[in-house]
């Protein structure tokens, strides 16, 4: 245990030492929240948008309004002059145009009246989201003008949004960094960092000591325990003060399954650094070999419902995938364990696999 | 005096290349024993069997009065090992090093203590103690690293070309701490390049394609080989080399 200690401290001061890393690690997470929460969003907030305006009567002017009030709509210009819409989406000035016919207040009271939307799509994601926000704007619009007469609203659609009513997207992205950053860090500083004594030679020394090899490699492995623990807590601090992500389930139990991933990557790097014998090796299998597929089979950024089948089959054996589902349900559903009992029991046993292999690895690179 | 380390027909196979060749020798408690050859000749794999890194094949060896079967954790206990290509963690201290190594052979903080601080005055480390060992110049660095692999008082310590890249003052005075060490009774097992060295040694190996060509002093072996100095001893055997 002395020993263990001993080994221990000394990983510490060579984390402490090397300052780069130590901004990697600490900083990485920082600002990778950061990016994702205010520069990538797929909320479209404060879209411009241009008003074609031929009726230019009271309801036309209310309808205007409620673009305005909305947090996602800022109207840009209004006119009459509908030549001049071309010129404003080829600027890329508006992402969005509202057409209101003339008359349009006695049409809308006799047969109805017909709203003409024009988009830009070349972005078609954000040409969607804003179609429909600014649908549900008219809706509402038109919910309050026919407060009196529902008769011409006979079917009237709900739409609930369950666990996100706001559609926030950090929702989805907190937890899909949260895992990505662990698996960054753990797999890649764990390979390079026990490489990086193979290098050196140094590995040598400790294997010629009275210490297991096996302990050699845990305790290598236990400060960036500590760093990705960290990590986790710090990522968790800013997602709730700065981007209003909600923790709806347990914290112990969050925490704890996210030491289990930690242990998971951490395996997964030791495995990559029997493999390998140089440092560029160990960072270019873990950065392409390993987080090109943990980004892809997450279920973060791509949904996996929608992938051929093979695909949805290999990303059953991508850690992250599991990892972010038991975020998502703790976090955004607030969801009990025995609601991840499965992806649980799946980590666990990746780990211990990862560990068996190590080991078997190890021994025969002793021989 | 006691022996040390004993070899009987030790041998290493990898697959069907045999590095070590069937090799018997023994060393004596305090001696300095000279492990020489050329590059290849199979001193690295003889010397990591000995010191518990690898299993050898087949034959008998035992160092420290330990098999290097099935007790090689007594045996790592019992040796310090010291490499060219390792010297000291870059960037430790130089006290944090001595703290690490002597911590993972389980010395206490009181004897960790008093040793390092021996080791520090000895040296004449003073206020480089607290450097960074990669501020150090090479010579420096590879007396502390001898002193500390002896931190923890072993039997017998290894030394893998332990002054590769050093002039030949700074050479001598590594000698020095070597010849200090054995006079305390530890044993120095040396494999090197410098036939220079050799001469410092009290017995000399001389591997050649796994086996061992030739095994006596140093002026034994001079006179058997009606040589002048070591480096021709060592050029007659290392000819008739078929492997290199």
């Amino acid at each position: 245990m002395k020993i263990f200690f001993a080994f221990v401290v000394k990983e510490f001061r060579h984390v402490w030492r090397d300052k780069r890393s130590l901004m990697i690690l600490l900083g990485l997470p920082i600002i990778m929240m950061l990016i994702f929460g205010f520069a990538i969003s797929s909320e479209v907030k404060d879209s411009k948008i241009l008003v074609i305006d031929h009726a230019k009567d009271n309801q036309s002017r209310m309808l205007i309004d409620r673009f305005n009030q909305s947090e996602y709509f800022t109207v840009f210009a209004i006119s009459t002059d509908e030549k001049i819409i071309p010129d404003y989406f080829e600027k890329g000035s508006v992402r969005l145009a509202l057409i209101i016919p003339s008359g349009f207040r006695t049409d809308m009271e006799k047969e109805g009246s017909q709203l003409r939307l024009i988009a830009d799509a070349t972005d078609p994601n954000s040409a969607n989201i804003a179609t429909s926000y600014a649908s549900a704007v008219i809706r509402d619009f038109q919910i309050q003008f026919f407060e009196n007469a529902a008769a011409f609203m006979n079917i009237n659609i709900e739409t609930r949004m369950l666990y996100n009513p706001q559609l926030k997207s950090s929702f989805n992205f907190v937890p899909g960094v949260m895992t990505l950053i662990m698996m960054l860090l753990g797999t890649m500083m764990t390979a390079v960092a026990i490489v990086k004594e193979k290098e050196m030679g140094t590995i040598e020394i400790l294997l010629v000591s009275p210490m297991k090899p096996i302990l050699v490699i845990i305790s290598k492995a236990v400060p960036y325990l500590v760093i990705c623990f960290v990590d986790v807590l710090l990522i968790l601090f800013m997602a709730y003060m700065v981007l209003d992500m909600p923790m709806r389930g347990s914290l112990p139990l969050l925490l704890l399954e996210s030491l289990l991933f930690i242990i998971t990557t951490l395996s997964f790097g030791l495995l990559i650094s029997t493999l390998v014998s140089s440092q560029q090796m160990a960072m270019f299998i873990s950065l392409v070999g390993f987080l090109m597929p943990a980004l892809v089979f997450s279920g973060f950024m791509f949904p996996i419902e929608n992938m051929p089948l093979p695909l949805q089959v290999i990303s059953n054996v991508v850690p992250t995938k599991w990892y972010f589902l038991i975020l998502k349900t703790i976090m955004v559903k607030g969801l009990g364990f025995e609601y991840i009992i499965k992806p649980t029991i799946i980590l666990a046993v990746m780990t211990i696999i990862f560990i068996l292999l190590t080991l078997r690895n190890f021994k025969v690179r002793l021989m | 005096m006691s022996k040390v380390i004993i070899t009987e027909k030790l041998t290493k196979k990898f697959d069907d290349f045999t590095a070590v060749d069937a090799i018997s020798f023994e060393v004596e408690q305090g001696e300095i024993f000279g492990f020489l050859g050329a590059n290849g000749a199979g001193k690295t794999t003889a010397m990591r069997i000995l010191s518990g890194l690898s299993y050898p094949t087949s034959g008998k060896a035992e160092v420290a009065g330990f098999d290097v079967y099935n007790q090689v954790e007594d045996i790592k206990r019992n040796i310090g090992y010291m490499s060219q290509k390792f010297s000291l963690y870059e960037n430790l201290t130089v006290r944090e090093n001595i703290h690490f190594f002597g911590g993972i052979y389980g010395l206490g903080r009181k004897e960790l203590k008093q040793a390092s601080e021996e080791l520090i005055s000895r040296l004449h480390l003073g206020p480089e103690a607290n450097k960074l060992v990669k501020s150090l110049p090479l010579g420096w660095k590879q007396k502390i690293a001898f002193s500390v692999a002896i931190l923890h008082r072993p039997k017998i310590v290894f030394l893998d070309e332990p002054t590769g890249g050093v002039d030949p003052i700074t050479r001598r005075q590594f000698w020095e701490l070597i010849y200090e060490a054995t006079s305390q009774g530890i044993t120095a097992f040396v494999t090197t390049h410098y036939m220079d060295e050799a001469e410092y040694c009290d017995r000399v190996s001389i591997m050649v394609d796994g086996a061992i060509a030739a095994l006596d002093t140093p002026a034994a072996l001079k006179s058997q080989f009606n040589a002048s100095s070591m480096d021709a001893v060592f050029l007659q055997l290392a000819r008739a080399a078929k492997r290199s």
